[in-house]
């Protein structure tokens, strides 16, 4: 079972690998390839950063959003997007202009508004998972946040929330991806206890 | 339940060593940093704090290994800080492992640095931090571990630098630091009462009432301490406790 990590320079890769290997994965492989993304059996992307440069980013590597949409969207592999990796998973962003993500998800990329109320933002800390449907791989817990924009869109594609100055989207999925705003890579057990789900996932 | 208030164990980092001092002198050898982190990962910390005290006038790297290393085999969000003057300076740290980089002499003679990091980074990651002493009619900004006074206003200058998006702001009292005798709490209030961005307070902790205190007076959204957990005179699941007894959210163990 190879694992896909795509580094296309904007995700905290090796915090992602480490924690997948510590979560049980022995097969996998850091890698700006497309190709070898088109034979992945699952695939994780991270993402740290602006919205608009993760998505420039991302298609400036030669071939790979073709790669994504093949394997991903056409033969189903596990796709996991963590942070602005699940962002990129919407149809837009809105953060330092409006930039086109992948739409696999509907919805938007929006700001947090935390207009006239003392939460902070960036949402920066340990919140809780609420899952709003069942899915085998969000549990209810708490996990690491760390972002000031988050995904609006359809409650079809919403699994779980976390309340920061209200409902914050945590995780969205649809059919084989799954996209979690929060970082399982820092959230310790519960994160762990996350990938380790995801590397055994069968949609 | 909300966003918990965090409770941040710091580790002062010199030539690869952990050690803590009182107002920076007199330092004290505590041990091996990926030891001390890998025993604060399973503590339930919420975060991890490294700060190479020694980076601005020594040479530095080894801090670089000390992160790979730790990130190797913690899943906990990590900062750190000491001697980050470019952008480039971040870049490496957050290769490295860590998923905040704090600034913070380089961001007194050229506060641009901050938006440069958060530019290329995002703000997420980009944490101002601000060592302050108390003058006449405020504070002032100290660099250097708080050797070189600066003339700079600290509450103006810790909003100017999240303006130019920081996405936090660590606030030391450079009095305090070291004293065992409580956090600066006006201080960290006259901040985190004007910024739209976390604060996290720090400097001076001696007791769990003091973290306490960070949060419900200073309104801090995170507390930073370093000899009360080092020496193990309380842990980390004893400053949750506390927090929450006083109604503060913190997380479950």
């Amino acid at each position: 079972m190879t694992l896909a990590l795509i580094d296309y320079g904007a995700g905290n890769l090796h915090s992602v690998e480490n924690a997948l290997r510590a979560a049980g994965c022995t097969d996998l492989t850091v890698t700006a390839d497309a190709d070898t993304v088109a034979r992945a059996d699952r695939i994780v992307l991270p993402g740290v950063g602006a919205f608009g440069a993760c998505a420039t980013a991302l298609r400036g590597v030669p071939g790979m959003v073709e790669a994504l949409e093949q394997r991903v969207r056409r033969e189903g592999a596990p796709f996991l997007g963590i942070c602005v990796g699940m962002q990129l998973m919407a149809e837009a962003g809105e953060e330092l202009g409006t930039h086109a993500g992948l739409g696999w998800v509907s919805g938007r990329v929006r700001l947090i508004d935390a207009a006239g109320t003392d939460a902070k933002v960036p949402h920066m800390g340990w919140n809780d998972v609420v899952p709003t449907r069942a899915h085998p791989l969000i549990a209810p817990g708490e996990a690491y946040f760390l972002h000031s924009f988050a995904f609006q869109g359809d409650d079809s594609d919403v699994i779980a929330t976390t309340d920061h100055a209200g409902a914050v989207t945590a995780a969205v999925a649809r059919d084989n991806m799954v996209g979690v705003q929060f970082h399982p890579e820092k959230s310790q057990r519960y994160g762990l206890a996350l990938l380790d789900r995801f590397l055994k996932w069968r949609p | 339940m909300t966003v918990r208030a965090r409770v941040i164990p710091c580790l002062d980092v010199a030539n690869g060593r952990v050690v803590k001092g009182v107002n920076f002198v007199d330092l004290i050898d505590a041990g091996d940093p990926v030891q001390q982190a890998r025993a604060y990962d399973k503590a339930g910390a919420d975060e991890l704090c490294f700060l190479d005290i020694t980076a601005s006038h020594e040479a530095r790297g080894t801090i670089l290994d000390v992160v790979r290393r730790t990130a190797a085999v913690c899943f906990m969000p990590l900062t750190v800080g000491g001697g980050v003057r470019t952008a480039e300076d971040a870049r490496a740290l957050l290769l490295a492992g860590a998923d905040k980089v704090a600034v913070n002499s380089a961001a007194v003679s050229r506060p641009e640095v901050v938006a440069d990091i958060a530019e290329r980074f995002g703000a997420q990651c980009c944490v101002a931090s601000i060592d302050a002493r108390r003058v006449e009619n405020g504070w002032e900004v100290f660099t250097h571990g708080g050797r070189r006074a600066t003339g700079i206003d600290a509450v103006a200058h810790a909003l100017r630098l999240a303006e130019l998006g920081a996405g936090e702001l660590l606030v030391t009292s450079m009095d305090r630091d070291g004293t065992r005798g409580g956090y600066d709490l006006e201080l960290v209030r006259a901040i985190a009462d004007r910024t739209s961005v976390p604060v996290v307070a720090s400097g001076g902790v001696g007791t769990l009432g003091d973290l306490v205190a960070g949060v419900t007076q200073g309104h801090a959204s995170a507390v930073l301490a370093a000899s009360i957990f080092h020496f193990g005179e309380a842990t980390i699941a004893d400053a949750h406790a506390a927090l929450a007894a006083a109604g503060v959210p913190v997380r479950t163990h």
